[in-house]
């Protein structure tokens, strides 16, 4: 079996892993788009301006337009990148729950987390209007905690069929549903317009602090995904398997799904709830570079963010000047791709 | 027609057909009730005696005004929307041979409701006719969308396929209707407590045009239970019996979208409903669709009438949506079907 694996090994520190062979060209190639989608999102708006001239802008090059620096730095940037990050963290997030449940249906808006991260964040600021930023992405973890634990004790039996897993989560999707709209409908929230885009899931209005505020989330969690899924290939051939490699399955298991709950409850306090990129993003990743989690990881990641850029991107022009929600556009495509699936999975 | 004998609590009884005939009658008085109480009670505090007053001799006072043209419609809403869901979902379950199944978690019911939406978005809500036309639309194109799916996934029309299919639908619908709530700011503001389920504030004329649909679909239900019953054993056991088996279900069907269409087109989606009342029913009555279609119209009734009621006053002077009420009861339910239903 002529792959090929690309081995790093350090000297200095006790790290070594294997990457997929096509994983370094695939990730710069990620990148370049990347960079393209983020230079055309941050060009798009009321006042156009040229992709070059943004990446001036950013990088602090003299421009034609003495404007641009401040839409592009305070307005768009930050919005651009809260929406990468976002998608990053949903895309490890999705991955993860794949891998541990070994079920590639599985997604945390369609297990129901992200609606209990959602009412979590719902409640807060009903019941508790003064509460600081940071206290959002807190309550939004412990909603999806809520929700992971009840998936766990309702549906995850050992060897038990992924489609179990489906409906109890959407059963518990409809019931973190209906009381947010009783929380909604109790806490007279003023602006519901303003609630209903953010529970669609929406970048709009993100700025510098929501960056902050997300980031170290990202810092810590990112590099934690990744040092935790070199067990997800272990864990991914099966319990017994792993155990006989070694591996302490409950306690990686576990680890591993509060590392996806704490990427869900940072994500969708800062932007809502953006469906389906846990579930598209891992899929196409693997087409890329194939399952082997350490490559897998960084690649999904990347294209998790690309996703929501270009989602955020559409969802601003397809009905210019108004603004679609990214969450509405993910949804509108993960569906169908979610059925697709669904039916492409007949030998399951 | 065979006499089934069972014990219940030690005591032995029959369940023949003046006994199911005594039932249903017991149940409508049952249901009767339920309007009555759901006219009394509310928000404003109106003595019995004025409500029989209110609808006899009507003399334009406040308490009056408020019975006739707020409780009075809204009761009689709730008792038939409650009926026709429920029927809708038993419908759906003794076709499909799927406990899991109801117009919400087919996403029937999401169809319809973005189909008015995007009339209310296309043509504002002055245009009320339109308003059943387009629900119709939707929850038949959605059936039809949910049917074809789920037969293509493994092993075809499998009670899986078909609930996962629907939940799939009914994230891309609902995540569609949001889009469209918010791309318009006005769209929003007059349907959004229609949209979490409610028959608060419900527009009477509208009733008045929706009703002769919801009467035919029950009138058809009703007359379909004998077939239904059949198939319910098998699609070849009920073809051995000589029905055909492909008329029966495109008229249910038929039924099934009149029934839920008007339902979401007055009340917006209210789910649960035809999903936890045929359980009910079917665990008192067994089997036979023939009583099965009128018990879950009744029970259907006294339901949503409870819900109602509950969704008033729990929060009085606020008021729920009572979709809510019937998701936070119904969802659990649901998630146990799901554990215990569902084959490994």
């Amino acid at each position: 079996m002529n792959k090929g694996w690309l081995v790093i090994r350090s000297r200095a520190l006790p790290v070594s892993f294997r990457l997929d062979r096509r994983v370094p060209a695939v990730l710069f190639s990620l990148l370049l788009v990347t960079l393209a989608a983020v230079a055309l999102n941050v060009g798009q708006g009321e006042y156009p301006i040229p992709p070059l001239d943004v990446l001036k802008t950013i990088l602090g090059l003299p421009t034609s337009n003495p404007d641009y620096p401040f839409i592009v730095n305070t307005l768009r940037l930050p919005r651009t990148l809260v929406a990468y990050l976002v998608g990053v963290g949903l895309a490890i997030s999705g991955t993860i729950l794949q891998g541990i449940t070994r079920n590639p249906l599985a997604d945390p808006e369609i297990i129901g987390m992200n609606a209990g991260a959602s009412l979590a964040a719902v409640t807060l600021i009903v019941l508790v209007p003064s509460a600081p930023l940071f206290a959002l992405p807190l309550s939004a973890f412990s909603g999806a905690l809520v929700v992971a634990l009840l998936i766990y004790l309702l549906a995850w039996d050992r060897g038990s069929s992924p489609i179990r897993l489906i409906l109890v989560g959407v059963g518990l999707n409809l019931i973190a549903r209906a009381l947010t709209t009783l929380m909604i409908t109790f806490g007279e929230i003023n602006n519901v317009s303003q609630a209903l885009v953010w529970l669609a899931g929406s970048v709009y209005g993100c700025r510098w602090e929501q960056v902050w505020s997300l980031l170290p989330w990202l810092i810590i969690l990112v590099p934690l995904a990744f040092v935790l899924a070199l067990q997800l290939n272990a864990l991914n051939l099966g319990d017994d398997v792993a155990r006989g490699l070694g591996s302490r399955v409950e306690w990686q298991r576990g680890l591993l799904l509060l590392t996806s709950v704490a990427l869900i409850g940072a994500s969708v306090a800062t932007a809502g709830t953006i469906a389906f990129v846990g579930l598209i993003a891992p899929h196409l990743g693997r087409q890329l570079v194939g399952s082997t989690h350490e490559g897998l990881i960084p690649t999904a990641a990347m294209i998790g963010g690309l996703i929501v850029v270009v989602a955020d991107l559409l969802g601003r022009t397809l009905f210019a000047p108004i603004e679609l929600p990214c969450g509405a556009i993910t949804a509108t495509i993960g569906a169908p791709y979610f059925l697709y699936l669904l039916v492409r999975n007949r030998n399951e | 027609m065979a006499r089934q004998n069972y014990q219940l609590i030690g005591v032995r009884f029959a369940r023949s057909q003046p006994l199911l005939l005594i039932g249903l009658v017991l149940g409508i008085l049952v249901m009767l009730l339920c309007l009555v109480a759901s006219i009394a009670w509310g928000a404003a505090e109106i003595p019995i005696g004025k409500v029989y007053t209110a609808l006899t001799a009507f003399d334009g006072s406040a308490d009056h005004l408020i019975i006739r043209t707020v409780r009075l419609p809204r009761s009689l809403i709730a008792m038939l929307v409650g009926a026709a869901l429920a029927v809708a979902g038993a419908l759906i379950q003794g076709l499909t041979r799927n406990p899991l199944a109801d117009p919400g978690i087919l996403g029937l019911e999401a169809g319809a409701a973005l189909a008015v939406v995007v009339v209310v978005f296309l043509f504002g809500t002055s245009s009320l006719s339109a308003y059943a036309g387009f629900a119709f639309l939707g929850t038949a194109v959605t059936a039809a969308v949910v049917y074809l799916i789920a037969s293509l996934g493994r092993g075809g029309l499998t009670p899986m396929n078909l609930t996962v299919a629907g939940a799939a639908l009914y994230y891309l619908l609902s995540s569609l209707t949001t889009g469209i709530l918010i791309l318009s700011q006005q769209t929003l503001d007059e349907i959004r407590f229609w949209l979490a389920g409610s028959v608060a504030g419900t527009d009477f004329t509208l009733f008045l045009q929706v009703l002769p649909y919801i009467v035919v679909g029950l009138i058809v239900a009703f007359a379909l239970g004998r077939q239904i019953t059949a198939l319910n054993l098998g699609e070849d056991v009920a073809k051995g019996l000589g029905q055909r088996t492909a008329w029966v279900k495109a008229t249910a069907a038929v039924s099934v979208v009149l029934l839920a269409g008007s339902s979401v087109s007055i009340a917006g989606p209210i789910g649960f409903i035809g999903l936890v009342v045929p359980h009910i029913v079917r665990f008192f009555i067994g089997l036979d669709y023939r009583w099965i279609l009128p018990y879950a119209a009744v029970v259907g009734a006294i339901f949503l009438l409870v819900a109602d009621i509950g969704a008033r006053l729990l929060i009085a002077p606020q008021e729920l949506p009572v979709g809510v009420m019937t998701a936070i009861v119904g969802a659990p339910f649901f998630i146990y079907l799901a554990r215990n239903k569902v084959k490994r």
